[in-house]
């Protein structure tokens, strides 16, 4: 546990310092959704009826941008090496890396959402149900990712490969995110259902994450 | 304690790089590990340290029976110092090195982060970021992780590589230290360390 926690810290703190890239795919998104209303036009229900999804979309694609020095950065330096002789099973290595990144990365977009909320012209209701849809459905893009990440380790250049690999295992995320944050503004399906769904899925992507994760950098010895 | 391999046998990508290689190391000893390039030094280190998995063969550790931890893994028991150093340049020494402590060291606490730091004489760069430290002093930040958790097996890849002529000495003091107090050294290297008591040639081309 003291292994663990320790690990969780020092992925926090690198990425919360200067070169850490923790800020970049927050960055990212903030721009993907200041520029949609230019795009889109002042069309005011237009962009209350699509702005969860623009959100949704943004948030994914910002999760991508930085999943790639998920392990690499540690390969690179030898860092992976170290790690892998210590006493915490890999799966727990990379439930500690995943999580550290998630709240550098995936958290700061949920948090964010709802004020960017307001450039889309989103009701109080959608806002909190995008936010709450988000602080779910991120942690599941963050461990999907992951195993592409560890796939693509010691590939140089790999986001591109990276992104080939999990974007399609994303969707379902994205399907019930969507639709979840959609049914809060009223419609035929309650909030819960889709939403359940999404709780499901992103403990499961948890769970499977981790352990695909770290078979794939169990492989990379072989 | 006493790390055994038996016809051990290594292959990357189809080349045998060795294979039928048998050593025992024992307990207060240190084994060179020479040879030319590609010989396989450092490929032979990585095996024992668990980071890639022999073809063939057998590595284990035989310790007394009292030893409370006697079914821990070889990798559980190793430090391994490679070419890479380790290093977060956005971190300082001391944060470098309680990371390392708490993640590598269970049982027994090893030296304290600034007590390591003194012992390479680094202990003026301690709250420095280690992005500011030169490649001899990275080097020995990397070696002070070998003292902050204590543990039996060292396995250093060229640690004489950019150390200048007083920190190879502060190096053979490690060295002589942890054999002294039991512990087993396997050291890969082409320079004359003046530390090893055993060589092992790996033949160039078999």
């Amino acid at each position: 546990m003291k292994a663990f926690l320790a690990l969780f810290r020092r992925d926090l703190r690198i990425a919360a310092r200067i070169g850490g890239g923790g800020g970049t795919g927050l960055v990212f998104f903030l721009i993907l959704v200041t520029i949609v209303p230019f795009a889109i036009g002042p069309d005011l229900n237009l962009l209350s009826r699509i702005g969860p999804a623009i959100l949704w979309i943004a948030a994914t694609l910002a999760t991508l941008i930085g999943l790639d020095r998920l392990f690499q950065a540690d390969e690179e330096d030898g860092s992976l090496d170290i790690l892998m002789t210590g006493t915490m099973p890999l799966p727990l290595l990379v439930l500690a890396k995943g999580l550290a990144h998630w709240a550098a990365t995936g958290l700061p977009l949920a948090l964010f959402a709802p004020v960017l909320g307001l450039l889309l012209a989103l009701e109080p209701a959608a806002m909190g149900a995008v936010f709450v849809t988000l602080l779910v459905g991120t942690p599941a893009l963050t461990f999907i990712g992951a195993v592409g990440a560890a796939l693509t380790a010691s590939l140089r250049r790999g986001g591109l490969v990276l992104a080939v690999l999990v974007l399609p295992l994303m969707i379902p995320i994205l399907i019930f995110g969507v639709s979840a944050a959609a049914a809060a503004l009223g419609g035929t399906v309650p909030f819960k259902t889709p939403f359940l769904m999404l709780c499901g899925l992103s403990l499961a992507a948890v769970a499977i994450g981790s352990l695909g994760a770290a078979l794939a950098l169990d492989s990379a010895g072989e | 304690m006493r790390l055994i391999a038996e016809d051990l046998a290594c292959e990357r990508s189809g080349r045998v790089v060795f294979r039928d290689l048998s050593f025992a190391v024992e307990a207060g000893e240190a084994l060179a590990v020479v040879g030319p390039n590609g010989a396989g030094k450092s490929t032979l280190l990585r095996l024992v340290a668990g980071l890639l998995k022999p073809s063939a063969g057998t590595l284990t550790i035989a310790v007394e029976d009292s030893d409370a931890d006697a079914d821990a893994a070889v990798a559980e028991r190793v430090h391994y110092l490679g070419h890479k150093d380790a290093l977060k340049p956005a971190l300082t020494p001391v944060e470098i090195l309680e990371f390392w402590s708490a993640w590598l060291g269970d049982a027994p606490k090893g030296a304290s982060p600034r007590a390591a730091l003194e012992r390479v004489g680094l202990l003026h760069t301690a709250d420095l970021p280690s992005a500011y430290l030169s490649a001899g002093q990275r080097k020995r930040l990397s070696l002070a992780r070998l003292l902050v958790a204590p543990r039996p097996v060292w396995l250093l890849d060229e640690p004489t590589n950019a150390l200048d002529v007083a920190s190879q000495e502060t190096l053979r003091g490690l060295c002589a230290d942890h054999a002294g107090s039991g512990g087993l050294i396997m050291i890969a290297t082409h320079a004359e360390t003046g530390i090893p008591t055993r060589s092992l040639a790996l033949g160039g081309r078999a």
